[in-house]
């Protein structure tokens, strides 16, 4: 954000940040982007023009963005589908399945069976994941019921 | 000659992957870097009872693993090296590394809420702004605005 060299004007990033955490804290909740931008004290306009300038999205991108990383999270969690598209706010599974596809390639479903291989994996294989030099010089190997995969 | 240049090339490192930063507790690393700094988890493998392998990346650089490793006598340290080393990074000895941002002063007034500790608030360099920041463990970082 611009500030002319001068130092800038924190109540103002104070607001646009405080309307960026209220999302953050109520992405499952029906979001009205106007009241967020009337409890900021800014115009509709206004107020997605600096967040825009601050986050590089405008607010409304930002909601998707943390209602479909906050799905990922519960999926990884092996929470099912259509209990996750309500969670995170979404209102049909439709919706929730497009925009999920878009942003991680995958669809709901298709993630969560690809989570659920993962965590057989990590219990059948853990020190697949860990790099062969931590294994080593920290002995994990020989500190744990683990065997090195592979 | 040019075969040469380019089969030099190749041989050369290309990049960072994996980045160790010591931290006194995961379970409280855990919650610093995924809940205050918005870092997601690339690895959370159970290691046994006291520990985990436990990874995570900056939000738009997924390739760079930070692993938070606790400081835990073992084959790699003994007894007193963990006491010196927890002590050193309880005392802010440790500055691991660099965080850039595209919104320095918005990045400190949502880290500062979120309860981040700042031992330096966004100051004008002569090649940039920077702050300071500690990690729960007491691990200094610096945040700088991208140009």
């Amino acid at each position: 954000m611009e500030n002319n060299g001068e130092y800038p004007k924190m109540y103002l990033y104070k607001r646009v940040v405080q309307a960026k955490l209220f999302i953050d804290d109520h992405y499952a909740d029906k979001i009205d982007l106007d009241n967020i931008a009337d409890e900021a004290c800014f115009s509709k306009y206004h107020f997605i023009r600096l967040f825009k300038n601050i986050y590089g999205n405008t607010p409304h991108q930002y909601l998707t963005a943390v209602r479909i990383e906050k799905a990922t999270l519960l999926l990884q969690e092996a929470m099912p589908v259509s209990e996750v598209c309500l969670a995170v706010g979404f209102e049909t599974l439709s919706a929730f399945g497009g925009l999920f596809k878009r942003a991680t390639g995958f669809s709901p479903s298709a993630f969560l069976e690809k989570q659920r291989q993962m965590r057989i994996e990590i219990l059948q294989e853990p020190l697949k994941f860990i790099p062969a030099c931590f294994i080593y010089q920290h002995g994990l190997d020989e500190n744990s019921n683990f065997e090195i995969a592979g | 000659m040019q075969i040469f240049t380019i089969i030099k090339y190749e041989d050369m490192i290309k990049k960072m992957t994996d980045v160790c930063v010591y931290v006194l507790n995961q379970d409280s690393a855990y919650d610093f870097y995924t809940k205050k700094l918005g870092f997601t988890v690339k690895a959370d493998v159970p290691m046994g009872p006291d520990t985990r392998w436990l990874t995570v990346t900056p939000p738009e650089q997924p390739e760079l693993e930070i692993t938070l490793f606790p400081v835990q006598a073992g084959k790699m340290f003994n007894e007193k090296t963990v006491e010196t080393m927890k002590e050193l990074i309880r005392n802010g000895t440790f500055g691991p590394g660099i965080f850039s941002c595209t919104d320095i002063y918005a990045t400190y007034e949502e880290l500062k809420t979120k309860g981040v500790e700042f031992i330096k608030p966004p100051t004008k360099e002569f090649w940039g702004t920077e702050a300071l920041f500690k990690d729960d463990s007491g691990n200094w970082f610096s945040l700088q605005q991208q140009s």
